[in-house]
């Protein structure tokens, strides 16, 4: 047993010799987790901070101006255009000079202080919906917020509903402070499952698998030598991507570190089951490589991350029950945004449990059992 | 110089070229070579491992320039025109770029299309070279599901199928088995004799350097000697003998004892007896070992005597081979160290082991010889547990390896053919790995360390990365490596595969000292006259066994030559043959 243990820290630190010794491979491991996250954090949000749009006011009047002023003092919407005719919209739409095209009908004032409903048209480039709808639904809120003020200034009687929303956890909506927490999970699987997936190849392609197979290691030693190191790795890079996002985007943590260390052990775990599975199964680094690649894209497609899991067909949704990161990015969410416990997270962390419990052992016998 | 002698085709005058690692020190390769080589002749180039053949080699053909000095290659400047020079010359480097996934024929298609060799001139060029090196039965076969004789033969082909004025082959025969290496031969000296091509070729057989029409003899970027084979061998002439070795001492014994000797340059196991060269011809003084002389019998000299005898005056003897065990293991010598029995591997439906037995004694060398792909590493990879048997048994150190416990492995030592340490980590950090591997700790594990890095001489390069090290000392640290833990049994699997004369007298002067002291030793080797080392050894062949026994009984199978005694070589050429001829019809019928 301290045998065991005694050979197991020798090859852990052979890893570690492997991973650190050369500078260039250092840096690698630290700064493109950092480099990720900054790219993530301002390239991929879905909130918009600048919509042009083009202006056909056909009412020119008292009301028509307040809500055109309340539009272009919302520091979100840039009036590029005002013209006389809807037909002349056209080509700011094609030209993507303009995201939307905001109508204001003749009756505008009219039909607001006799309180009857009014049209305001609003034609969006549908060329890409996530910003048209996303642009839509600010014109629908100040529009709304609009009809209140405009009323309440006539002395008019308020809508009998009044909508009020509110978004927990993340109070202004903000994509970062969804996207942000998925990263600690992605970022860190991409990296620890090439880690892990290399590394077993590389020593089978360079012949000091054999020599390493006979010597005393047995194969569940050889697993926990090679599994261990990568997650340490993976651990350091959460840990960097964290403090990125806590102290440069400012997203305030709300649960409790233990717990979600204690998730990120157990999702590292299971990536690197899944990392070390794939190893065992290929004879170079090159079909590695692929075959890592052919395996992440999928785990990133469907895992929550960029398009929800309950709007998948049904067949994908249960192809994600085998998707760490999908349990990955649930856990860090709760944890980091909600605040949540570990009752909570049971089902997910069983799940990852379940992940490393198959992918590990299985590599290990791989490791004696492969025919070659 | 005279009219009768052809024209030159390599013409090198103080060619000079220094290379910088990148630790930063300067590392001298060329140090002001000449020579020449005519037209139509063969020239070997011949030395150890770092002397600079592989950089000659470049320099030749234009992929680098020399730091100074001229290079005429074929009536052209080499350093001004590479390019015209590359277009009429063939290349074959050591590992030859083979597209291991495409077939013989598209190996061949693409090349010639590379040197834009026409459809034409293909129909014209392919049969000769399909004749030539027998390929023709291959064309579809993947190159990398060749042998590596065949290999080497398809590398050969494709490089002359652009037909050029000179060929350059830089080590073709390594890790080539005897028949292919004969082959191989056959065929370069029909391309001089016959077809009148000039060819260079660098080689670590001396046997090799013999057939050729002129030898250079490299050392440290210098060239020692150079001329016709016959003058090379002329410097031994008169300092030759054959020692007897007393009743019941094997040969490797008195070998290892006589090259310690100062008056002994050269000392290597023949037919039974020792081959030694002696310092000076006039010295007529027996040789003693512990007061007894020791029979000497004059025998003529070869290249390899002549070349051993110009090293000896630069480089000194001196050779540190004896190996010292603070453990050596015990047991008494009738113990069965590894058993096989009935052993038998197939890869879906080819047999590569079939039906092997054999027994190795405790402190037995034995010997396991075949061509490429006999069986061998197969064998070799079943014993040490690395790959399942089909069917029969085997037990190491009474264990199977497969099946044991972690513990059994604690017993024995393996080194692989290919260098399988980690090439980034340094000397001291694969060492204190594999030490650890085996379970030493504490201050056993530094002085085995210490050890192993005195006994290999490998202090000097603690901290280089073991992947930078000479080709001599990243076999010195694969062998300390596997001794660490003083195994019993110690596994070599090709382990002078590629290795120079000097490399090779000094690893087999310990695996000699090793087995005086107890360990049993398991080797595959492509080099015959080293079978002379073993106790005994077995000659595979397609999986099965041919022959099994001690040297001298195997030379026996040998057809007698006149003038000669029969070598290993030529015994195990006749063994493989003459099964090979039995075999004929069923292997025409699986080739079909």
């Amino acid at each position: 047993m301290i045998e065991s243990l005694f050979r197991i820290l020798a090859l852990m630190r052979k890893e570690m010799l492997a991973m650190f010794k050369d500078p260039k491979s250092r840096v690698s491991l630290i700064l493109p987790p950092i480099l990720q996250c900054l790219i993530f954090g301002y390239a991929a949000t879905y909130d918009l901070n600048n919509v042009p749009y083009a202006l056909v006011d056909q009412d020119r009047s008292a009301a028509s101006q307040a809500l055109v002023a309340k539009l272009d003092g919302s520091r979100i919407f840039t009036r590029v255009a005002t013209l006389d005719q809807a037909a002349q919209a056209a080509p700011f739409i094609d030209n993507q000079q303009a995201v939307l095209v905001i109508v204001i009908d003749r009756d505008f004032q009219k039909n607001l202080s006799a309180g009857r409903q009014t049209p305001v048209q609003v034609i969006a480039d549908g060329r890409n919906s996530n910003t048209a709808g996303t642009a839509q639904g600010y014109v629908g809120t100040i529009l709304a917020a609009f009809g209140q003020e405009w009323r309440a200034s006539q002395g008019l009687p308020g809508a009998a509903v009044q909508v009020t929303t509110r978004a927990w956890y993340n109070p202004g909506l903000e994509t970062r402070w969804n996207m942000i927490p998925s990263l600690i999970g992605t970022i860190t699987m991409m990296m620890t499952m090439m880690l892990t997936a290399m590394s077993v190849a590389r020593e089978r392609e360079e012949g000091t698998f054999d020599q390493l197979l006979v010597t005393p290691f047995r194969p569940s030693e050889i697993m926990i030598g090679k599994a261990v190191p990568s997650m340490m790795v993976g651990v350091t890079q959460s840990t960097l991507i964290l403090l990125v996002a806590k102290f440069w985007f400012q997203i305030p943590f709300a649960g409790s570190y233990v717990i979600l260390y204690l998730g990120l052990v157990l999702f590292l775990a299971a990536a690197v089951g899944i990392g070390l599975f794939l190893s065992s199964i290929v004879g170079n680094m090159q079909q590695a490589m692929i075959l890592t690649f052919v395996v992440l894209m999928p785990f990133m497609l469907l895992s929550g991350l960029t398009a929800p899991i309950s709007n998948m067909p049904a067949a994908l949704q249960y192809f994600t029950l085998i998707n760490p990161l999908r349990y990955a990015i649930s856990i860090t969410h709760q944890v980091y945004l909600e605040g949540a416990g570990l009752a909570q997270l049971a089902p997910e962390m069983l799940a990852l449990v379940a992940i490393a419990a198959v992918t590990l052992p299985f590599a290990a016998w791989m490791f004696r059992n492969r025919l070659t | 110089m005279t009219t009768v002698e052809p024209p030159v085709a390599v013409a090198a005058a103080n060619l000079r070229k220094v290379f910088r690692r990148a630790t930063g020190e300067t590392v001298v390769a060329l140090d002001g070579i000449s020579f020449s080589a005519r037209q139509g002749t063969l020239t070997a180039i011949v030395g150890p491992d770092g002397a600079g053949k592989t950089t000659l080699m470049r320099l030749v053909c234009g992929l680098m320039t020399a730091d100074s000095g001229d290079l005429d290659v074929i009536g052209i400047n080499v350093a001004a025109n590479p390019q015209e020079v590359q277009d009429r010359i063939g290349y074959m480097p050591q590992k030859f770029g083979l597209y291991e996934d495409l077939s013989v024929q598209e190996n061949l298609d693409l090349y010639a299309e590379l040197h834009g060799v026409t459809p034409e001139q293909r129909k014209a060029i392919y049969p000769r070279l399909m004749e030539m090196t027998q390929l023709g039965s291959f064309t579809g076969r993947l190159a990398g599901k060749l042998s590596g004789g065949m290999k080497q033969k398809l590398g050969l082909a494709c490089t002359l199928v652009r037909s050029p004025q000179l060929l350059l082959l830089d080590e073709p025969t390594v890790g080539v088995d005897p028949l292919s290496r004969r082959e191989l031969w056959e065929i370069v000296l029909k391309l001089v004799r016959d077809e009148g091509l000039t060819v260079i070729v660098t080689t670590s057989y001396l046997d090799e350097a013999e057939r050729c029409d002129h030898a250079v003899v490299m050392h440290a970027g210098q060239v020692l000697a150079q001329g016709m084979p016959g003058e090379i061998t002329a410097k031994a002439e008169g300092c030759t003998f054959m020692a007897t070795p007393p009743d019941g001492m094997p040969a490797r014994s008195l070998q290892a004892r006589l090259f310690q000797l100062p008056q002994v340059i050269d000392a290597v196991p023949e037919a039974g007896k020792v081959r030694i060269v002696r310092a000076f011809a006039e010295e007529r003084n027996p040789l003693a070992l512990n007061g007894a002389p020791i029979p000497l019998e004059a025998v003529p000299a070869r290249f390899e005597d002549g070349f051993m005898m110009l090293f000896h005056a630069v480089a000194g003897g001196g050779l540190r081979n004896v190996m010292t065990l603070d453990h050596p293991p015990t047991g008494d010598g009738d113990t069965i160290a590894v058993e096989v029995h009935d052993l038998t591997r197939t890869f879906g439906d080819f047999t590569a082991v079939n039906h092997v037995s054999f027994e190795v004694r405790k402190g037995e060398i034995y010997g396991l010889l075949g061509p490429n792909g006999a069986g061998k590493s197969t064998t070799f990879r079943m014993l040490c547990g690395l790959l399942p048997a089909t069917s029969g048994t085997l037990r190491v150190a009474g264990a199977d390896l497969r099946t044991s416990r972690a513990e059994a492995r604690q017993r024995l030592g393996y080194v692989a053919q290919k260098f399988s340490l980690y090439g980034q980590l340094s000397v001291d950090e694969n060492l204190d790995f594999f030490a650890s591997a085996y379970g030493l700790r504490g201050t056993r594990k530094r002085d085995r360390i210490a050890w192993a890095k005195q006994q290999f001489e490998l202090d000097r390069f603690s901290d280089l990365p073991s992947g930078q090290l000479p080709g001599g000392f990243k076999q010195r640290l694969a062998m300390a490596a596997s001794l660490l833990h003083e195994p019993e049994i110690l596994f070599l699997d090709e382990a002078t595969s590629g290795a120079d004369p000097m490399a090779r007298r000094e690893f087999w002067g310990r695996i000699t000292s090793l087995s005086e002291q107890g360990v049993t030793v398991i080797v595959t080797t492509h080099f015959m006259d080293e079978a002379e080392y073993c106790d005994r050894v077995v000659i595979l062949d397609a999986g099965r066994t041919l022959a099994e026994g001690t040297p001298a009984e195997i030379r026996a199978h040998a057809h007698p030559t006149e003038g000669r005694e029969p070598t290993m070589e030529d015994a195990f050429i006749a063994i493989v043959e003459e099964s090979r001829r039995e075999q004929d019809s069923p292997i025409a019928r699986s080739a079909a």
